[in-house]
């Protein structure tokens, strides 16, 4: 029980510090978030620079060409990159945390050979293709239906909620290869280029009101079965190996940044005029503060403790829809709180006077996602139920 | 940093839970209750197991362990809501002369915070030795000296109290810097208790949960039951990490900050705690609001340790002062 890091961490820690010093103000401002193919650039040419500096893949194996850091340098990796502020993984996430890693594990020699590095170095965006408009939670409901031509699989269906699709180059597609299987039995994970003919992308708006992801139609798209990552029909299996990779680290830097939000908001409250004094002399609020703030702290103990207990494996256990669930309550909470300091600033997207609108919308409007998003809060409780406490199990 | 318990510390925590299951399983909280909680021949064996002498150097006769050890051992004492002024007589171990040997019983009340009278005093009529924390310093005093009046009815029926108008002055044995040590080390073992509580009522409501049918299946199988039940382990797990965190820097202050890290450790075992065995209390129905299920004294003994070495809103207010300066 030593929350101490070793010299080889600190000695990792100031390298990265005076790397990420020079690195992050030199990439520049992020783009707007309408303009996709600005935001592609800004985000592959970020990773492409980590790659340079030896800093992508941070627990990638070494010779797919990552860095194949100890978890305590990882958790020193994701303190850093938050603390500095740097950006945001963005169009990355899905090669980088879903596609990138279920290849390493799970694709033939031809498919590491086309995929795993360019994603490293930023040369290649994936976007995710598994839920469908009657198959979100209830994922293996899915119905996209793949038939076996020649080498070829023929492809329709419909996905929805596909976050970066417009400027992905590939994408993981979850498809029904046998429907006469159980409903798990009978699927495949399958790599879909983008550019193939048949594809139609129309974005979709969320309530932050940006065009993060889209709905994706499919209408007979022809996919080599060479692109078949793990046998036919054996895509659920697959898509476990993949979603295991989302639910261990891959919030651990915005889980930090949480509490630079937190102080924001406190150096926010200090601008705020109420009853004749600022804001932050209402004592319940600074108290709220506080609590939050234990909370972050709380989270961020979890974490260590939850990446130490997954020891050499580095495999997160189920005890990650804990750190998953507390997360997500509690950024939306902050969020809240952003927006009850504001006031009426907050009826506002842009800056009013001095207070931070802008940002503090940003977070609290996307913070609603979370919840939903990787297993929503009530999949999650379905989960520590079922699988920690060993309760009776839900109807599947 | 490796922030797993190791197995030195898994084998403490597993003695001091056996002992525990041994000589204080639930079932025999009711004849506690009948010797009005203290059992001075169970004291002596607390005193065996080392619970007061644990971070005393062994040339002391002590055990020679940190932080990270005590609250390993006081999580377990919290989960079998052992009576006795515990954290007050580990806490005198090496300052109060038979304190470490359980020979002198040593109880405590924190008015650091310049709390008025009258005080309540946990196990006045055991005491030996009463501490007190002063805004200023920590003093001794003498409870046969105080006019002690009693309590007749105490919430937690298994922490008897007695009643006295106000507390003399009485012999000063530290300062500021005592009086500190004191408040981060008595907050993180009463956090650890807390910790314990909110392990065990969520592990109680759970088993009932799965043993208790009603509508031919049982409760747990109901989603509403099943979601209460996962949020009493969330719950268990952040306090968890929270009180591991406490220790591990107690033991090392150069991995964090002490006083935000126990700070937060109170807060968020203390919630956890109350939490929990409210769910506990809910999810055994009409056999949680009796006497019987041992739900109810969870929830008076958190009660107990909420007011104790401060509450969430003092603890609160201590994290964000922490943090105002780097605002
Ligand atoms: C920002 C964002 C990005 C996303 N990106 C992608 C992406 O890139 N690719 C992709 O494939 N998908 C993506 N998704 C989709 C996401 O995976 C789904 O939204 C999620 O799985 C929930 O499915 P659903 O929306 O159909 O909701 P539903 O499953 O219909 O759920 C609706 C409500 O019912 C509850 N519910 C459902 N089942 C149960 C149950 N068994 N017990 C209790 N409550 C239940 C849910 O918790 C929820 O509150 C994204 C979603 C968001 C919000």
């Amino acid at each position: 029980m030593d929350l101490r890091y070793s010299e080889t961490d600190e000695k990792f820690r100031s390298e990265l510090r005076a790397w990420l010093e020079q690195a992050v103000p030199a990439h520049g401002t992020p783009p707007a978030t309408h303009d996709w193919p600005a935001r592609r650039a800004y985000d592959t040419g970020w990773q492409g620079k980590l790659f340079e500096a030896g800093y992508a893949g941070i627990n990638w194996p070494a010779e797919y060409g990552g860095r194949d850091a100890s978890l305590t340098e990882q958790l020193v990796y994701y303190e850093e990159i938050a603390r500095a502020n740097a950006p945001y993984i963005g169009v990355n996430f899905v090669g980088m945390l879903h596609g990138g890693p279920t290849v390493i594990a799970e694709g033939t020699p031809e498919q590491k050979e086309r995929h795993v590095r360019p994603i490293l170095t930023g040369d290649q965006v994936w976007c995710q293709g598994f839920s469908e408009p009657q198959a979100g939670s209830d994922l293996a409901a899915l119905k996209t239906s793949a038939v076996r031509d020649g080498d070829d699989y023929i492809v329709n269906g419909h996905k929805i909620w596909c976050s970066f699709a417009q400027v992905a180059d590939y994408g993981e597609l979850l498809v029904r290869t046998d429907p006469e299987a159980s409903k798990h039995g009978g699927i495949s994970w399958l790599i879909l280029s983008m550019d193939t003919p048949g594809i139609e992308i129309r974005p979709l708006r969320t309530l932050a009101g940006e065009g993060e992801f889209s709905e994706v139609f499919l209408d007979n798209v022809r996919i080599p079965v060479s692109n078949l990552v793990g046998q036919e029909n054996d895509g659920w299996r697959v898509t476990n190996v993949t979603l295991r990779f989302e639910r261990g680290t891959a919030f651990a830097s915005e889980m930090y940044n949480l509490q630079e939000l937190l102080a924001e908001v406190a150096r926010a409250a200090k601008k705020v005029t109420r009853h004749d004094a600022s804001a932050w002399d209402d004592r319940s609020l600074r108290r709220e503060v506080g609590h939050i703030q234990a909370e972050l702290d709380a989270l961020w103990a979890m974490l260590k403790l939850s990446i130490s207990e997954a020891g050499e494996t580095g495999v997160p256990g189920v005890g990650a829809s804990a750190v998953k669930l507390y997360y997500t309550e509690l950024n939306q909470r902050v969020g809240e709180l952003a927006m009850r300091v504001l006031g009426r600033a907050a009826l506002s997207r842009e800056n009013v006077g001095a207070l931070p609108s802008r940002h503090f919308l940003h977070k609290a409007l996307q913070s609603l996602s979370l919840t939903i998003a990787a297993g929503s809060s009530q999949i999650q409780r379905n989960i520590i139920g079922e699988r920690i406490l060993g309760l009776p199990k839900e109807r599947k | 940093m490796d922030f797993r318990v190791n197995e030195d510390q898994e084998a403490l925590r597993d003695g001091v839970r056996s002992f525990c299951e041994g000589r204080i399983p639930l079932e025999k909280l009711p004849e506690l209750e009948e010797k009005n909680a203290f059992d001075r021949e169970l004291w002596n064996e607390f005193a065996e197991l080392g619970v007061f002498a644990l971070r005393l150097p062994e040339e002391n006769g002590g055990l020679g362990l940190g932080a990270a050890e005590a609250v390993l051992v006081f999580a377990e004492l919290g989960r079998y809501l052992a009576p006795g002024p515990l954290v007050w007589s580990h806490l005198a171990a090496g300052r109060i002369a038979g304190a470490e040997t359980g020979e002198t019983v040593v109880g405590g009340i924190d008015l650091s915070r310049g709390e008025a009278g009258p005080h309540l005093i946990e196990y006045a009529d055991n005491l030996d030795v009463l501490l007190v924390l002063r805004p200023d310093g920590v003093e001794t005093l003498d409870p046969k000296t105080l006019a002690l009046q009693p309590v007749g009815v105490p919430l937690d029926p298994l922490t008897p109290l007695m009643q006295v108008e106000s507390l003399p002055s009485g012999e000063r044995i530290g300062d500021h810097a005592l009086l500190a040590r004191l408040q981060d080390e008595g907050a993180a073992l009463v956090s650890a208790m807390l910790l314990g509580i909110a392990e065990a009522t969520q592990t109680l409501a759970t088993a009932y949960a799965k043993e208790r049918q009603q509508f031919d299946r049982p409760i747990g199988g109901f989603q509403a039951i099943k979601h209460i039940l996962s949020d009493t382990f969330v719950r268990q797990e952040a306090a968890r990490a929270a009180v591991y965190a406490a220790g591990a820097t107690l033991d090392h202050p150069e991995a964090g900050d002490v006083l935000r890290t126990v700070s937060g450790a109170k807060v968020i075992a203390g919630e956890a705690a109350m939490k929990n065995s409210r769910a506990c209390i809910q999810v055994h129905g009409g056999m949680g609001y009796t006497w019987e299920v041992p739900a109810h004294y969870f929830l008076k003994r958190t009660w107990v340790l909420e007011n104790s070495f401060g509450g969430v809103e003092d603890h609160a207010d201590r994290v964000v002062a922490r943090i105002e300066s780097k605002l």
